[in-house]
């Protein structure tokens, strides 16, 4: 099955991701790849996804309460969400982040 | 050849009271040592005494990572044992990161690792060069979260890490059914395990401390009791009661010349330990209070440990026999410390006499009566603690008087005439004699360590002027 022939989610301009990742880590380069093509692949209008490093920005990580990593975390459209892991299960993650299907 | 010391462990000190003697200078340098307990055990303060002196005694920097309580609740906390966290903060000399997991909040899709939490602590030790670190309670973690096994391997990672940082930590953890605690944590921190233990034994609550285990260092195996007080946690070491302490050539007056006569050198040895025994209205009380009195006008300080009588009272009561203690408790060359004995436990009161023997650095001090403390323990415990007592006061070179409560029924002997007239250097005994229409006292001295002294029962008068000793009769 490939994933073109999912229907293309709808978003309104909300949608504010952040994902705090360690480095070059095999799951940090992992979770990159699989947002990346999820959000290309589903996500039909715009959003904003900031890819944050903890190594990089140690202070972020006490400010924001990270604790896991991979991290993604959506700040808008509330309620606040946080996913942990590799995001490897794409449906999961449009679940959680409570994309809804809109023609 | 190098010394043997450079190959024993190395310790970090704990800067709490009595628990550097139980672990022989404190926890493993370097490495992570776990306290575990059930809830309200005094984890918490314990971590953060650690931390905080080892900020104000050692100049050793310190990060609290908090999985529980935040920022303010734990200043709050430690506010009333005069910790100035905020203070600390501003200085840079301590770090609180307070790590909120909002379970509710969390979905796990796949693999993940705990590096948010190595970047927050490696960031935060590094930021003020810290060596002192800890996690209270990582276990918190473990709430809720589907993959316990990431968990696991992710803290042993911790753990490790920890090590290699060369940071001494404490991790606390919540006291499980069957393990140490709940998740077992004791399987990775395997250097140095500590239990705090709360009970509550005959309506007395006690505190108590053990060392589990010490890898490479010998260490106390007792429980050790102890206390939290308005200066945090102070831990009571059983001392060895090994009998090499000092001896003094000098004597120190009993405070009445009649009665310094009754003995060879004209009173006690100094540093040597009395007991009064006697039925009640035997005058214990005033006896103790010339000896307190001949202690102040040596300028001597004395603390008196009170168990009947409080200061007001026992200032009271000693005027009307002309003995005048009032100005030498205002000058604080005498201490009055007054408590019921049934407040506490056995070994909070000999916790309490420990602290106050330290802080007040006393010459002399009286515990008027012992007795009262058989209330609050067994035979056996109250012969324990009285040993131990008098050990620390022979060791600190003090000059004890016990007085104790006997029975008016003779055929009854008290506890504590059988079990510590064998411990005092100097036996005093009075008795009361209902003799041709009155009451006539008399005194006798039972035995006198050291040096010879007067045989004979002598008779003595209560008047508005204090004790006389009348004349001895040699019946």
């Amino acid at each position: 099955m490939k994933d073109s022939q999912h229907p293309k989610l709808n978003t309104d301009d909300t949608l504010v991701l952040k994902l705090y990742v360690s480095g070059m880590s095999p799951n940090s380069m992992e979770a990159i790849e699989n947002i990346k093509k999820l959000c290309d692949d589903r996500l039909k209008n715009g959003f904003e996804l900031e890819i944050i490093d903890l190594y990089k920005n140690p202070e972020a990580a006490k400010e924001h309460q990270i604790i896991f990593s991979p991290s993604l975390i959506k700040i808008s459209p509330l309620p606040k969400k946080i996913l942990i892991g590799t995001f490897h299960d794409a449906e999961k993650v449009i679940t959680v982040l409570g994309l809804s299907i809109k023609e | 050849m190098k010394s043997n010391t450079n190959k024993s462990l190395a310790k970090t000190r704990t800067g709490i009271d009595g628990l550097d003697e139980v672990t022989e200078g404190g926890f493993p340098e370097g490495r992570p040592t776990l306290i575990c307990g059930s809830a309200g055990c005094g984890k918490t303060l314990l971590a953060m005494q650690f931390l905080v002196k080892g900020i104000t005694e050692d100049n050793e920097h310190g990060v609290f990572m908090s999985f529980e309580e935040g920022v303010k609740d734990l200043t709050q906390n430690v506010q009333s044992l005069g910790f100035d966290l905020e203070k600390l903060i501003t200085q840079k000399k301590l770090r609180i990161d307070h790590v909120r997991i909002e379970r509710s909040e969390i979905e796990e899709t796949g693999e993940y690792d705990l590096e948010g939490i190595f970047v927050r602590l490696n960031h935060a030790i590094d930021s003020i060069g810290a060596k002192r670190v800890v996690l209270d309670t990582i276990e918190s973690l473990f709430g809720g979260l589907d993959n316990s096994t990431i968990l696991r391997s992710e803290l042993r990672r911790l753990f490790q890490w920890l090590k290699d940082k060369g940071v001494t930590t404490i991790i606390t953890g919540e006291r499980g059914e069957n393990s140490l605690t709940r998740q077992g944590l004791e399987e990775y921190v395997s250097d140095c395990v500590i239990l705090l233990d709360f009970r509550v034994i005959d309506q007395i609550a006690t505190r108590r401390l053990r060392i589990v285990k010490y890898r490479g260092s010998t260490h106390g195996t007792n429980e050790y009791p102890f206390l939290i007080d308005e200066s945090g946690i102070s831990v009571l070491p059983i001392t060895s009661l090994k009998l090499e302490h000092h001896t003094s050539n000098e004597i120190v007056s009993t405070g009445l010349p009649t009665l310094d006569n009754l003995f060879a050198r004209g009173g006690f040895f100094k540093g040597s330990s009395t007991l009064i025994t006697g039925s009640a209205g035997t005058a214990k009380t005033t006896l103790s209070t010339y000896f307190a009195l001949s202690s102040c006008k040596r300028n001597e300080r004395v603390l008196y440990f009170s168990f009947e009588e409080s200061p007001e009272q026992l200032i009271r009561n000693m005027q009307s026999v002309d003995i005048k203690i009032e100005q030498y408790v205002k000058s604080k060359l005498l201490y009055i410390h007054a408590s019921r004995p049934s407040l506490q436990g056995l070994e909070m009161h000999l916790l309490l006499l420990h602290k106050l023997i330290k802080e007040y650095n006393p010459l002399t001090v009286i515990v008027d009566p012992i007795s009262s403390l058989v209330t609050v323990g067994s035979g056996s415990e109250v012969r324990a603690m009285l040993v131990r007592l008098m050990d620390m006061l022979k060791v600190k070179g003090i000059s004890a008087l016990f007085t104790s409560l006997t029975p008016s029924d003779q055929f009854e002997s008290s506890i504590t005439e059988t079990t510590i007239s064998s411990l005092a250097d100097t036996w005093i005994k009075l008795s009361n004699k209902e003799h041709n229409k009155g009451r006539v006292r008399n005194l006798v001295v039972v035995k006198s360590r050291g040096m010879g002294h007067s045989s004979d029962v002598s008779d003595f008068i209560i008047t508005d002027e204090g004790i006389k000793i009348l004349s001895s009769l040699s019946v």
